[in-house]
């Protein structure tokens, strides 16, 4: 269980250069705000809706590398997507994380270099934040709300 | 003979843990604020009452109860020493948490009411806040805290005001951050509540303080001291609450049932005294009998030694820290008012990433809120990374602390 594992360049590369990282989105349709109390990271996510598919995508928050990193992949590979096949590749994504098999992997894009965190039980929770937040940004704007706040346990 | 200075290698002998490699470095272990290691003697102790002694205490006839007993009341005798307490006003719990949720329900639920003050502090960890919060809503009193000024030490003008109010009741204070290392000028502030209201009584969470300075509850003119074994070289699982006998007499039970008794009728039950009316069940003998033995090491090394060798350890650590870019230190930087717990932030990297970067370097250092919110808060950040220290550290694990923070930003920089 090396350190490169955890850190491979490709994180790394998100981490100190994110894309769609930013406080606000123009004319987006949904806010969530998802933070992991016991480490303390935070997440920002907000969504454009347009003929069903992600349109535009902005995340903003406060914490480790592997969360904001996981969280600008994430972005990548979801813009343009429908929002059930979005809201599927997170379920794949998660799936992953808890070491249940990899699929859709050219979809994932740069998500599937967070495979090693699987191997640090400890940062699992950081990896899937942006993915859960974008799940949840999703089930809300089909529920008709435009804000919603969780604390993951 | 006590000595002058500690020899550290000789110590470290003794903590069997501190021999093992991380990831195939030698452990580096900087995170005793959490919990301290265990010498053998500690162990050797807790493993012979097991082997050779092992019964319930108090209620038995036979020899190994009787011995049990005697051990387990032995041990109360030296904690209470250790402190500056009278014996039974000692009672066990299962840690400082436990013992501040016993004052909370058995002191202050039935006796505050909605003119008085619980005034706690912002600088807490959680379990001096969360009980207090939690026995509010039916008690009714007011729970203020004494906010932190921008060095993160309590702003005293603050606390003199809601003092000046007289309608203080109880004053609970930590004598130590567990996070920036404060130490509290817990006297002074004990007699200003007292002065403004003769009926308060002061609380002292001493889960940091305890372990690292020599204590006397006369000294911080507390009447309730709190700390937990574990932190102190001792198990985990043994905790104690140090008070006044007149008050603990006054209490109702925290905990109801066996032991804590004298008669039990289906009608009715008349309680022990103290400090057994607290106990209630079969209580933690071996750990208890365990935090004796670490109360002994302690002794035997000396109290000022433990904390002239940690001034030793911060005369070089703070400085050192001071002196790397984008290093923040948190809390003050004079020794002697602080404890050997340090924060530190590396601006651009989270405190998640540096204690995982450090834990492969073999340094383990504890990244996160520390159970103390409030405070981390203050500090513009909801995480910080803590290195503590103890009587087992040296001078050379500064210095791995030091490269490992350097190691932590290049390897994020590369």
């Amino acid at each position: 269980m090396a350190l490169d594992d955890l850190y491979q360049e490709i994180i790394l590369d998100h981490y100190r250069t994110p894309r769609h990282r930013s406080a606000d989105l123009d004319g987006h349709d949904v806010h969530v705000h998802h933070s992991n109390p016991l480490c303390g990271d935070e997440l920002d996510l907000r969504l454009r809706v347009a003929d069903d598919k992600v349109d535009g995508l902005a995340y903003d928050g406060d914490g480790c590398s592997i969360s904001m990193a996981s969280a600008s992949a994430m972005s990548e590979a979801v813009i343009g997507r429908t929002l059930s096949d979005a809201d599927d590749l997170a379920e794949v994504f998660r799936l992953m994380m808890h070491g249940e098999g990899l699929k859709r992997e050219d979809d994932l894009l740069d998500g599937v270099a967070f495979q090693g965190v699987a191997k640090f039980p400890v940062r699992v929770k950081c990896a899937l934040l942006g993915w859960m937040a974008l799940k949840d940004a999703i089930a809300t704007y089909r529920g008709g709300s435009q804000e919603h706040r969780v604390t993951h346990e | 003979m006590v000595n002058e200075v500690v020899d550290v290698e000789a110590v470290r002998k003794d903590f069997p843990v501190l021999q093992r490699k991380v990831h195939g470095r030698p452990l580096v272990y900087l995170d005793s604020a959490a919990t301290s290691q265990k010498p053998q003697p500690v162990l050797d102790v807790m493993t012979r009452f097991y082997e050779d002694v092992n019964s319930n205490v108090h209620r038995g006839v036979h020899a190994l109860a009787e011995e049990a007993t005697e051990a387990y009341e032995a041990a109360r005798g030296k904690i209470a020493r250790f402190v500056g307490a009278d014996p039974r006003g000692v009672v066990f719990t299962k840690n400082t948490t436990e013992s501040i949720n016993l004052l909370a329900y058995s002191w202050a639920r039935p006796r505050l009411r909605e003119d008085d003050i619980v005034l706690s502090t912002e600088m807490e960890h959680h379990a001096n806040i969360v009980p207090w919060q939690l026995v509010q809503p039916e008690a009714g009193f007011d729970l203020r805290y004494v906010p932190l000024t921008d060095s993160s030490r309590l702003d005293m003008a603050a606390f003199d005001e809601i003092v000046s109010t007289g309608r203080v009741k109880v004053f609970t204070v930590t004598a130590m951050s567990n996070v920036v290392g404060v130490i509290n000028p817990v006297a002074e502030m004990a007699s200003k509540v007292r002065a403004a209201n003769r009926d308060a009584i002061v609380v002292v969470d001493g889960a940091q303080s305890v372990p690292h300075l020599p204590t006397d509850m006369l000294a911080l003119d507390a009447d309730f001291l709190c700390f937990s074994g574990h932190k102190m070289l001792g198990p985990t699982g043994i905790g104690v609450l140090a008070g006044r006998v007149d008050l603990l007499d006054e209490m109702q039970p925290f905990l109801g049932g066996g032991e804590m008794i004298s008669n039990v009728t289906l009608e009715g039950t008349t309680f022990n005294e103290v400090p057994y009316k607290f106990e209630a069940g079969t209580p933690p003998i071996a750990q208890a009998v365990g935090l004796g033995a670490a109360v002994d090491y302690l002794n035997e090394v000396g109290m000022d030694v433990v904390r002239r060798h940690e001034v030793e350890l911060l005369e070089k650590a703070i400085p050192a820290l001071h002196s790397l870019g984008r290093v923040t230190v948190h809390g003050p930087v004079a020794p002697e008012d602080r404890g050997a717990a340090i924060s530190f932030a590396i601006d651009g990297i989270h405190p998640h990433d540096i204690g995982t970067i450090m834990d492969r370097e073999g340094v383990a250092v504890r990244a996160g809120h520390h159970c103390a919110k409030p405070l981390v808060r203050t500090l513009g950040s909801a995480a910080t990374t803590r290195a503590s220290f103890y009587i087992y550290n040296t001078l050379d694990e500064v210095d791995a602390l030091v490269d490992a923070v350097e190691a932590t930003k290049r390897f994020f920089d590369r």
